[in-house]
């Protein structure tokens, strides 16, 4: 099965197992390996010092803190400094908010979209095209331009509002509807590759099972359900996934839009170890939040590999 | 459009014995219609209002109702944008950056999936098995000890901050780009491989005239996706490189300090590049979205 990518006579000699073939053997053994390794190494030391190592460095450095230059073992100090933080609570709160609202919209949004485009018989190159200009935008761009459209004053958000006599809103400057917004602006800058996965997952099903449903009388909804939903459910949980570990990294909106405000409303986790490194001038502090995070997220990760287990076997 | 026009495709949803009815037809077009409009609206307005609010003045784009053509169409937001922005400059980084990260990804990343795939070292099973562990890692969790590592890289002690080695390198550490290659590498047939090394080819031979010609799809997947993120991103270069900047970062340390139109103007040409890198590679884009899923 292994390749071995030396010259063809040399597997024979080796059969013929004298002490210096067997030298011979180990010998070309270890510079197959060598060889190998070289391939290797470029990637491994990158994965190795940004990845491997402040993995480590994180978690120890969270035990410790800097004094006048000198790194001391402090216990769990920083872990009890930011608890004791409340708004690190918030934070929490803002993120699962965030989180929470954008799952329903990102998640249904481009499932819907996909399935509404993938019954077009027209137009579904030029749709898939609509929908994913955004994800090309340098994401500041696309953010910046909603400010405007959301401005409670001349932005074009409001104007439409009150064109057709809805209430208007204040969008981002009050802190109830601030984290909403933010979540329009990302699902409308995001949504685009989720649609194209599902449309490539939806291309894949087969359409006799929509026949037998139909026969057997499932209307629309019905089909959707017991035909659609079953047959992409694995990309669907892997969209899940992965869109839950990216939402609860929310930075840049908040950081673009709002600043964290008013009144701390959109202050996201990623946001307050920000605030606590690079504002703060607290490294350990912010090296213990990113601790949590990652014990957060892994334990995420960890009960959605076991639930995809437990799918499987069913 | 009849049923006969397309009873060859694989079936949907909707039965096409019901688009075929005359009331389905209708039904059909009309959501179509709708749906046309809506998305249009959605996604190509907010750009229009962008390529349109940089000829506009500041009053004029803040004018209730708002207009739909600028009524004095003037360009010197633009050069007022780019010169403000600095944008030639933020665009060279952004260029350097990106071009550097493809070419460190190609290379290592490619040697990488390559060896893991085909040569098959010792603990190279333990090595892939950690590497995809770390897709499992929240990025912005580690910024911290990140950037710390990057101010004073172990053992030789360098600094890399505000030089492009700071973006280069950690996008080598990609373990997607890995798990794509190397499934695309597993495809190839070894007796292709094993035919080569007859002729006497080593391992690196082998690798250029043998395993790249073949993957030129995924190789193109890989290089669209690792130049549109370096692109994107915003709190690593953020944090890494404050004097060099990128083009996502710098419009934003801007923003605050322009006139509305420059800005919209200066936002409109930012954005350009990658939409043109989408218009051209379209196809290739879409075909890496569904590489990326969950087939084979």
């Amino acid at each position: 099965m292994a390749v071995t990518l030396t010259r063809g006579p040399s597997r024979v000699d080796a059969a013929g197992a004298g002490p210096h073939d067997r030298f011979a053997a180990l010998r070309r053994s270890l510079v197959r390996n060598l060889r190998a390794h070289a391939f290797l190494i470029g990637a491994l030391l990158c994965f190795v010092l940004f990845t491997w190592y402040p993995m480590i460095r994180e978690i120890v450095m969270s035990f410790q803190r800097v004094h006048y230059g000198e790194t001391q073992w402090v216990g769990l100090a920083n872990y009890r400094q930011i608890t004791a933080d409340p708004e690190f609570w918030t934070a929490w709160r803002n993120t699962l908010e965030f989180t929470g609202i954008a799952l329903f919209f990102g998640f249904a949004a481009p499932f819907v979209a996909a399935i509404v485009i993938n019954e077009f018989r027209h137009a579904q190159g030029y749709l898939r095209v609509l929908v994913y200009l955004p994800v090309m935008l340098p994401p500041v761009a696309g953010i910046l331009l909603f400010k405007y459209f959301m401005d409670p004053g001349y932005g074009l958000f409001n104007q439409i509002l009150h064109a057709v006599h809805l209430p208007t809103s204040s969008w981002l400057a009050s802190k109830s509807t601030a984290m909403p917004s933010l979540v329009l602006v990302s699902t409308w800058g995001n949504m685009g590759s989720a649609t194209l996965v599902y449309l490539a997952a939806l291309q894949g099903i087969p359409g006799e099972l929509y026949e037998a449903a139909e026969l057997d009388g499932a209307n629309l909804l019905q089909r959707i359900w017991h035909v659609t939903v079953p047959q992409t459910r694995l990309i669907l949980s892997l969209m899940l996934m992965l869109q839950v570990v990216a939402t609860m990294q929310m930075f840049t909106e908040s950081f673009v839009l709002t600043g964290g405000g008013p009144e701390g409303s959109t202050t996201t986790v990623v946001y307050l170890l920000y605030n606590y490194a690079f504002n703060y001038d607290k490294f350990n502090t912010a090296a213990a939040l990113g601790v949590i995070m990652l014990l957060v997220l892994g334990c995420f990760s960890a009960l959605y590999l076991w639930l995809e287990r437990r799918g499987r076997e069913e | 459009m009849t049923n006969a026009a397309h009873s060859g495709a694989t079936r949907t949803l909707v039965s096409p014995v019901r688009l075929a009815q005359p009331r389905g037809r209708l039904l059909y077009r009309l959501v179509l219609a709708l749906v046309l409009l809506v998305t249009t609206i959605a996604f190509v307005g907010p750009l229009y209002w962008m390529a349109t609010g940089g000829f506009k003045s500041s009053q004029e784009l803040v004018r209730t109702p708002p207009t739909l053509f600028p009524t004095h169409p003037a360009t010197h937001a633009f050069t007022e944008a780019w010169s403000r922005l600095g944008m030639g400059g933020l665009l060279l980084n952004t260029v350097v950056y990106a071009g550097g990260a493809l070419l460190f990804q190609l290379l290592f990343d490619v040697a990488a999936a390559y060896a893991l795939s085909k040569l098959r070292p010792v603990l190279g099973n333990v090595i892939l098995g950690m590497m995809l562990a770390s897709m499992m890692i929240p990025a912005a969790a580690l910024v911290i000890p990140q950037y710390l590592t990057v101010l004073d890289l172990p053992l030789v002690h360098w600094n890399l901050q505000d030089t492009p080695w700071v973006i280069w390198l950690p996008t080598v550490a990609n373990a997607f780009n890995i798990f794509l290659l190397k499934r695309f590498f597993d495809s190839i047939p070894n007796e292709l491989l094993d035919a080569a090394a007859i002729d006497g080819a080593g391992p690196l031979r082998v690798l250029w005239s043998v395993v790249l010609p073949l993957s030129r799809p995924i190789l193109g997947v890989v290089s669209i996706f690792g130049v549109v993120a370096v692109w994107k991103d915003f709190l690593w270069p953020l944090i890494t490189v404050p004097s060099h900047e990128t083009l996502n970062v710098g419009v934003n340390t801007a923003a605050t300090s322009m006139p509305e139109n420059s800005l919209i103007a200066g936002l409109f040409l930012a954005s350009i590049p990658t939409i043109a890198l989408f218009l051209v590679f379209q196809r290739n884009i879409m075909a890496g979205l569904t590489a990326g899923g969950l087939k084979g």
